[in-house]
């Protein structure tokens, strides 16, 4: 099955990040193909690689991108959802002139229009809220 | 390619950016010319309501957003009438004219769509 997930929940505050890194790890082991993963919402904060949890804890940036060049994911962050909310990547954060970044791949910057690629090009987009 | 899309749109207008998160993907969507219906389910039907007044607390009317929709094409608007019921909703107080369905038939209602996504 080729699924899709679209992550609306924040990494360290609500349970729907860490499920959604849970499925997708799941999904790949028992042999289905993930798409595309988009973060939208309050769940592009799972993409900023300045989190730092304490070392007993998961580091949810850590293991996506660990997962990413395992399975090669396409990993997408909504542009207008991230600027909003101070999630720059390099080039943004020219753009805008801004002193610091903190996004980089594997997670890549784009628009919804990704998001419905993903919703008509896979068998089942989940939803993690 | 023309999906059948149904957004369904679950969370009030206010106290949380889904319900205005949720619209920009039905736009997005309607740009790429798909068949896209919206379902206002639970506390999304009051984003239905008409004058809302949330300029007040620095935020579009969401209610007014949703009135453009048509001339994106998009007419096809569904409420959980149970749902309109239970907040004393009625269609006097609405923004969009929307067929209601029953609680009970909204499964089967979903099973009819191509995609389903829900905010």
């Amino acid at each position: 099955m080729k699924f899709s997930l679209l992550v609306l929940a924040s990494p360290y505050s609500q349970q729907g990040g860490l499920s959604a890194l849970k499925f997708a790890q799941t999904c790949l082991k028992g042999g289905h193909e993930i798409y595309r993963v988009f973060f939208y919402n309050e769940g592009i904060q799972n993409g900023s690689f300045l989190q730092t949890p304490q070392q007993d804890e998961l580091n949810l940036h850590s293991q996506w991108t660990k997962l990413a060049e395992q399975h090669q994911l396409d990993l997408v962050i909504c542009i207008a959802a991230a600027l909003k909310r101070g999630l720059l990547n390099e080039s943004e954060a020219k753009r805008y002139d801004k002193p610091q970044y903190n996004l980089q791949a594997p997670f890549e910057i784009s628009g919804l229009g990704q998001l419905l690629d993903a919703q008509i090009n896979s068998d089942q987009l989940i939803t993690f809220g | 390619m023309t999906n059948k899309i149904l957004i369904i749109q679950r969370t009030a207008p206010y106290g949380s950016s889904l319900a205005r998160e949720g619209l920009d993907y039905v736009l997005t969507s309607a740009a790429y010319d798909q068949d896209i219906s919206l379902l206002f389910l639970g506390d999304g039907v009051f984003q239905l309501l008409k004058n809302q007044q949330s300029q007040d607390i620095n935020l579009k009317p969401q209610g007014s957003a949703l009135e453009i929709l048509p001339l994106y094409d998009i007419n096809k608007f569904y409420a959980v009438k149970e749902d309109l019921e239970e907040r004393n909703l009625l269609e006097a107080d609405l923004t969009l004219s929307v067929k209601t369905i029953s609680r009970s038939d909204v499964s089967a209602f979903i099973k009819q769509q191509e995609k389903v996504v829900g905010f």
